[in-house]
């Protein structure tokens, strides 16, 4: 028998949801393009030290990412949801973490895998356990491992890169700061690129070889900032990894205890990238606050020791991908208190 | 028997090709077909195996009490499988080398334990055997497959003859393990996609 007053409602489909009923003026997209805006002057500045190679990679990432994930919601019969941004955020970050003198080939192939396999074949945004953009990068890694570790280019120096393209040089080659501590040794690293707080300084602004946009410390950290100013990431994750992978460094990094560099440790690498837009990525972290500090030192405390004993120079790719599928275990343990407690009284 | 024979014969082919219908025999599928050689070397051995163990075990099936069957037919694909690692060793020797422990691990091969559960204990022996060589031929065929799929993507070559050119950059992620699991999914997928497409009827088991 049906009730009388649902045939005096209008017809419409009622969603229910489960509480907090708070409205926001927050949505996805908003998020996601706040972001990609967030990581568009380390963009613009690769341009200075690389050269426009970086801005067609990142480029091709994006339209690539885009049109997988509409391929994708086409061929799963989702709906179609290419403009809220987290397609265009995916090909960003991918293309930030693979090295500016590859060809452009990769990135659509990484695209296949990190919209596709790693974000809707788990779901689609909101369900995926793994971060999509480090996962096209772990799989560009495994699939082509020489172009992926050696297609690092030497940063141009100044606005010299105007002449540099007359020149008809294509690229200079080179290898990575964190390459040549691993593989040659620190009088090798000293030679190469000096020592000193102008070391600091120059690797902070950007002037080093290295992955697309993880170079530059400065304007990524500004991002970063913008986003905690907006609310939109807190300060744990980023904090609790960079301030793990210091201490460790000091810790374990040098010939005997207390020896390593704990400055150089997180101005080399993907480290502060990695930390602001890579670890806090709402999906596939935790999401409470202490879930999140703990999160952070695993992240910190893996990338470490990839660093130091692992077979790869940086570590913080794996270190994410890894703490990934544990966020929600951790999130288990710091469940917040209930107000009120079962009947009876808590036992 | 003649209106099952032809069925039966085909059905390994499509219906029921192992591994991607009948969802068995995985381990060796993700382990050794890094290269087509290993692939076919595999597939053939264990459609030996099923074929005769299926034959062996229908002809004895009423004879073996139901209570200790399992262990019955695992000394008798055990038989099958020591005599196929004694010839692969005396004939094909760099190839055994490859497959190693893959070899013997044919005994606790759920296809060849399926095949005399599902099958061969119900049903007379030709037709098991019937059974047991389409089936077998299906995970060679399959195996080939996937071999060959990382092998040419993975390493450039087919069968050990390169296919590229010099300019073709190997993927080397389709010979780890992550890209078995890849290849196999997806040739899954695309299996399901053309049986959905003909409006075929799936056959479990």
């Amino acid at each position: 028998m049906q009730a009388p007053e649902s045939q005096s409602l209008p017809h419409r489909d009622w969603i229910v949801s489960v509480s907090p009923h708070v409205k926001s003026n927050e949505t996805v997209a908003k998020i996601m393009w706040t972001v990609v805006a967030c990581l568009m002057p380390p963009l613009f500045l690769s341009v200075f030290i690389f050269g426009v190679q970086t801005l067609i990679i990142t480029a091709v990432s994006v339209i690539s990412c885009v049109a997988v994930e509409y391929v994708s919601q086409k061929a799963l019969k989702r709906p179609v949801s290419i403009m809220d941004g987290s397609a265009v955020l995916t090909g960003v970050l991918m293309a930030f973490v693979i090295p500016p003198g590859v060809s452009i080939f990769l990135p659509v192939l990484g695209a296949v895998m990190a919209i596709y396999i790693a974000k809707h074949l788990f779901g689609g945004l909101g369900f995926n356990i793994f971060n999509p953009a480090l996962m096209g990068r772990a799989f560009l890694l495994a699939t082509f491992p020489v172009a992926m570790t050696s297609a690092w280019l030497a940063p141009v120096d100044g606005f010299a890169i105007f002449s540099y393209f007359a020149s008809g040089v294509d690229a200079v080659s080179t290898a990575t700061p964190l390459a040549v501590m691993k593989e040659q040794g620190m009088a090798k690293f000293v030679e190469m690129f000096g020592s000193g707080t102008s070391l600091y300084t120059s690797f902070f602004l950007g002037w080093r070889p290295g992955c697309i946009g993880e170079t530059s410390g400065l304007l990524l950290v500004l991002g970063g900032a913008f986003l905690i100013y907006k609310k939109y990431i807190t300060y744990h994750i980023p904090v609790s990894v960079l301030g793990s992978i210091a201490v460790f460094t000091w810790i374990f990094g040098g010939e005997g205890w207390f020896g390593g560099d704990p400055i150089l440790a997180v101005v080399t690498g993907g480290a502060i990238l990695g930390a602001f837009f890579m670890a806090t990525d709402y999906v596939t972290g935790p999401s409470t606050k202490t879930g999140q500090v703990v999160y952070g030192i695993g992240i910190g405390a893996l990338t470490v020791i990839i660093r130091l004993k692992g077979g790869y120079p940086e570590g913080i790719c794996y270190a994410i991908l890894l703490m990934n599928p544990l966020s929600s275990v951790i999130d288990g343990f710091f469940k917040p208190k209930r107000f009120a407690g079962p009947v009876g009284g808590a036992k | 028997m003649a209106q099952k024979f032809l069925p039966t014969l085909t059905a390994g082919l499509w219906k029921r090709i192992p591994p991607f219908r009948l969802v068995l025999g995985l381990c060796p599928s993700l382990a050794v077909t890094m290269s087509a050689e290993n692939g076919l070397g595999m597939g053939v051995a264990t459609g030996f195996v099923v074929m005769l163990s299926s034959g062996a075990i229908s002809s004895m099936r009423n004879i073996i009490p139901a209570k200790v069957r399992i262990a019955s037919y695992i000394v008798i694909i055990a038989t099958l499988v020591s005599i196929v690692e004694i010839l692969m060793k005396a004939y094909f020797f760099p190839l055994s080398e490859q497959l190693g422990i893959y070899i013997p691990l044919i005994v606790v091969n759920c296809i060849v334990l399926g095949r005399a559960e599902g099958f061969a204990s119900k049903n007379p022996p030709f037709i098991s055997m019937v059974d047991g060589l389409s089936v077998g031929t299906g995970y060679a065929i399959s195996l080939t497959l996937i071999g060959s799929i990382r092998e040419i993507l993975g390493a450039g070559t087919w069968f050990g003859m390169p296919v590229f050119g010099e300019w073709f950059e190997p993927m080397s992620f389709l010979v780890t393990a992550p890209g078995a699991f890849v290849t196999i999914g997806t040739l899954l997928a695309l299996q399901n996609l053309f049986s959905r497409w003909r409006g075929e009827k799936f056959i479990q088991g």
